[in-house]
């Protein structure tokens, strides 16, 4: 099992500029953090706020224009494509859009057997492989038989989300990171997708990283919240620190937008902006 | 307001298939009333939206049934005609992307003006001018929104002014789809209070809102209707339908909230397994029988009806009141 004090990605000073002169636009200004091994982490702000900015640059998929990423307490270095793989094989994502996030020109298969070639287990054969896949799409309670010989688009959206965690539950990496990962499908879906993703961090122990903007959820899973606003973290803690107790007056003011149910959803606070 | 009995209304795909997406729906909207309706995506919750409205426009058709708006029957009305006398005036639809309709070529101003001079054309261009802006006045939206280009706005500011539009020919009703899923909390708050003082004011007499969120529902609409596969499952106040719901997938639906408030951390979330039903091939019996976990033989056998439940209730179900709290006790 993970250690849950020791450090698994952290964050210094962690900058990103879009543009120059005129257009220059800080997206994420500034940003420092310390997400522990093991620890469920929620990344919360409204559109435009540089939540998927700083998830992106956590990624490797864009690199920061100052700060530093240090990763298992190294400085993470993904200076070759070669090293950026490596990389990858600890962290991966599940993104909003499931049916954007597969090449359509790839069977189903191939997504299955791209992620078995990446674990490095040595040789396997045919058969083996497949026992790896049908226990894969059996965990998120998808058949195997149904899916062979697939493409990804005669899936429905909530079962590409599903064989996402398919993917993710055959690679079994140390960070996942879930870019809103269930704001495109029902509340009823929703809390199938995350009772897979909190049973699959059970049984791995990584760490699990949610951006989102929707507060319920992050109060939901989250060990401890961060909230961002215009690109800065204004405010991090517990869940239960920031939700319930916000210090900050723009989480204070984000939270009471949110309809509740037991407590009341004030109205009268609303005051029309000019824009 | 609006009274809807035995509604069926059915889309005819390009293969000659027919999908009865709403089946069978009697609802009674009254005036100063409003009426959420809460379901999956694609059980037929904006399908019944256009149905009320008689926007039956191909691959869409009307079956049978009838609609009643304040006293006039719409049901089997030509299209067109519905589009000249109903909509905009009776009855108004504000969908998920209302945004989109906001002409990008032309001042806000300009769409107003096409608005009116449809209906209205004697009006002058400065009447027109001195309402829009009252009626900008009221729902608290600046007067100089009416001079700018849609671009110029923010998600926010444009849905409200196209709420703010729809109902500028004073309809009765207003049906709200969606209005707000694709604005964040904040924007979404203005949107709910500019519908809620629509109503205070008597610009509309009733609303009806449709959303998967349900405790936006619930801060929203006085009655709630659960909708799965077609059909109406429950009908009942916000607050029995979210606190006490008898039927099993209003309770698998109740058990999927999930709101950032104390003690709520980590309570167990029911996600309800399986997908809803093919529309082209309905199942015999209860809709719901696939998914529930207190599926007997006989729910399969015979079309469920609605039954009654105390509180002024309804719920479509084989098994009593009683029965289905002892069940959810045993879990």
């Amino acid at each position: 099992m993970a250690d849950k004090q020791r450090s698994c990605l952290k964050g210094v000073g962690l900058t990103k500029v879009f543009g120059l002169g005129r257009t220059r636009t800080v997206a994420v200004d500034h940003v420092n953090f310390d997400f522990h091994e093991g620890e469920i982490v929620s990344i919360v702000g409204e559109s435009g706020s540089g939540k998927t900015t700083l998830a992106k640059m956590l990624l490797g998929l864009i690199n920061p224009t100052e700060g530093e990423v240090y990763f298992q307490g190294k400085k993470r270095d993904i200076s070759s494509s070669r090293k950026k793989k490596e990389y990858w094989k600890s962290i991966q994502a599940i993104f909003q859009d499931p049916y954007s996030s597969y090449n359509i020109f790839h069977k189903i298969d191939d997504v299955l057997l791209d992620c078995i070639k990446m674990r490095e287990t040595g040789h396997l054969s045919h058969e083996e492989k497949v026992v790896l896949m049908t226990e894969a799409c059996s965990f998120v309670n998808l058949k195997y038989e149904e899916l062979t010989n697939k493409y990804p688009f005669e899936l429905s959206g909530g079962q590409m989300q599903r064989l996402m965690i398919a993917r993710i539950f055959l690679l079994k990496p140390k960070i996942l990171l879930a870019d809103e990962p269930t704001s495109m499908i029902d509340a009823c879906s929703r809390a199938t997708i995350l009772d897979m993703l909190l049973k699959l961090r059970k049984e791995t122990g990584m760490t699990l990283i949610f951006i989102t903007h929707d507060i319920g959820l992050a109060y939901y899973v989250s060990d401890s919240v961060y909230i961002m606003e215009h690109g800065k973290m204004v405010e991090s803690g517990t869940a239960d620190q920031v939700i319930l107790t916000p210090k900050q007056a723009y989480t204070k003011r984000l939270i009471s937008d949110v309809p509740k149910i037991h407590e009341e959803w004030d109205l009268s606070t609303v005051t029309y902006s000019k824009s | 307001m609006l009274e809807v009995n035995e509604l069926t209304t059915k889309y005819i795909t390009r293969f000659k298939e027919d999908v009865y997406a709403v089946d069978h729906v009697s609802l009674k909207v009254e005036e100063g009333k409003s009426l959420g309706i809460a379901g999956e995506s694609g059980c037929g919750k904006s399908t019944l939206a256009l149905s009320l409205m008689g926007y039956y426009f191909p691959p869409l058709h009307y079956t049978s049934g009838q609609i009643i708006i304040d006293g006039k029957n719409i049901s089997g009305m030509n299209p067109d005609e519905v589009r000249r006398t109903i909509l905009g005036t009776e009855i108004a639809y504000i969908p998920q992307a209302a945004m989109n309709a906001l002409n990008p070529t032309q001042k806000v101003i300009n769409f107003i003006q096409d608005v009116i001079w449809a209906h209205n054309p004697k009006m002058t261009k400065s009447d027109v001018y001195d309402f829009a802006r009252q009626r900008f006045e009221l729902l608290g939206l600046p007067e100089e929104v009416l001079h700018k280009y849609p671009v110029e706005l923010s998600g926010g500011m444009k849905q409200r002014t196209v709420i703010a539009v729809s109902v500028i020919l004073g309809p009765k009703i207003l049906i709200a789809d969606e209005p707000s899923s694709a604005l964040d909390v904040t924007s979404q708050k203005m949107v709910i209070k500019m519908l809620l003082d629509l109503m205070e004011t008597g610009l509309i007499k009733s609303m009806i809102f449709i959303t998967h969120e349900l405790p936006l529902l619930y801060n929203v609409t006085d009655d709630i209707m659960v909708m799965y596969a077609g059909q109406i499952v429950e009908k009942g106040t916000a607050q029995q339908t979210v606190f006490d719901p008898i039927h099993p997938y209003s309770k698998g639906l109740m058990g999927s909230i999930i709101v950032p408030e104390s003690g709520l951390r980590n309570a167990k979330l029911t996600a309800i397994p399986g997908v809803p039903p093919n529309l082209k091939r309905p199942p015999e019996g209860c809709r719901f029988a696939a998914r529930c976990k207190y599926v007997q033989p006989e729910c399969k056998v015979h079309s469920i009806s609605m039954r009654e439940a105390k509180g002024d209730r309804e719920y479509r179900c084989i098994f009593t009141e009683q029965q289905l709290r002892k069940d959810y006790e045993n879990g």
